[in-house]
């Protein structure tokens, strides 16, 4: 079991993120927890393409599945570059 | 009768039991001490030769920090530069283009249309399970 993207997730508490799923349906919201299966709880939740999901409209908290993610657009002053080379040098030794 | 050859029977099976749990033991003693060397002899030569390509993921540790080529399920290809990847190929990617690929049927003439759909993204973590092939940069290019 790897931690890197758990331990990533997890400093991202808090804030904004868009989660595409392998439906293509984009959830933006705010990142409320993760787990080790890198399953997410979003808050204050809307649909990215409302016009073609309205079902979702009234959705204002999710949990999503950690096996339904395609991608996580991640905010750009989230991600520390340096520490995430070291973290991924790290896992690559010792995984 | 039966009560003696019953008791002749009883530390038989005990000391085979003593021995069989004395091999476990035993087992389990020298355990660490196999892994250890295991390791040692791992860590030893990863600092000899850090930029060796023993196995498959090597090749994406290397490219770390690169512009790489991820062709990705339901025909989808990403171009960024790779920032972070683990064992499952989940990764978080810098500056990415992605190009979707769809292909339409002509209603009148059954011709096939291929369309790409291109669009990026700053940051943008990928889900290993829906990563088909990863290629270093092209240092020919």
């Amino acid at each position: 079991m790897t931690y890197l993207f758990f331990s990533y997730f997890k400093d991202l508490v808090g804030r904004e993120v868009t989660v595409e799923l392998k439906n293509d349906l984009a959830i933006r919201g705010t990142l409320h927890s993760v787990d080790q299966y890198l399953n997410i709880k979003l808050e204050n939740t809307r649909v990215v393409d409302q016009d073609k999901y309205p079902h979702m409209l009234s959705v204002r908290n999710c949990f999503i599945r950690g096996s339904v993610v395609r991608y996580v657009q991640l905010p750009p002053d989230g991600v520390d570059i340096e520490l995430l080379h070291d973290a991924t040098r790290r896992e690559a030794r010792g995984g | 009768m039966t009560v003696k050859s019953g008791a002749r029977v009883l530390p038989d099976v005990f000391g085979r039991f003593l021995t069989l749990s004395r091999i476990v033991a035993l087992k389990i003693l020298l355990k660490p001490l196999v892994y250890s060397l295991c390791t040692k002899g791992r860590t030893g030569m990863a600092t000899e030769e850090d930029s060796a390509v023993k196995e498959p993921l090597d090749l994406i540790r290397l490219s770390l920090d690169e512009r790489i080529y991820v062709k990705l399920r339901s025909d989808r290809e990403l171009r960024g530069k790779l920032h972070a990847y683990d064992q499952h190929l989940n990764m978080i990617l810098g500056d990415v283009e992605e190009i979707v690929t769809t292909v339409e049927i002509d209603d009148e003439t059954y011709e096939e249309i291929v369309r790409t759909t291109r669009r990026t993204v700053p940051f943008l973590f990928v889900r290993g399970d829906g990563v088909i092939l990863v290629s270093p940069p092209l240092r020919t290019a």
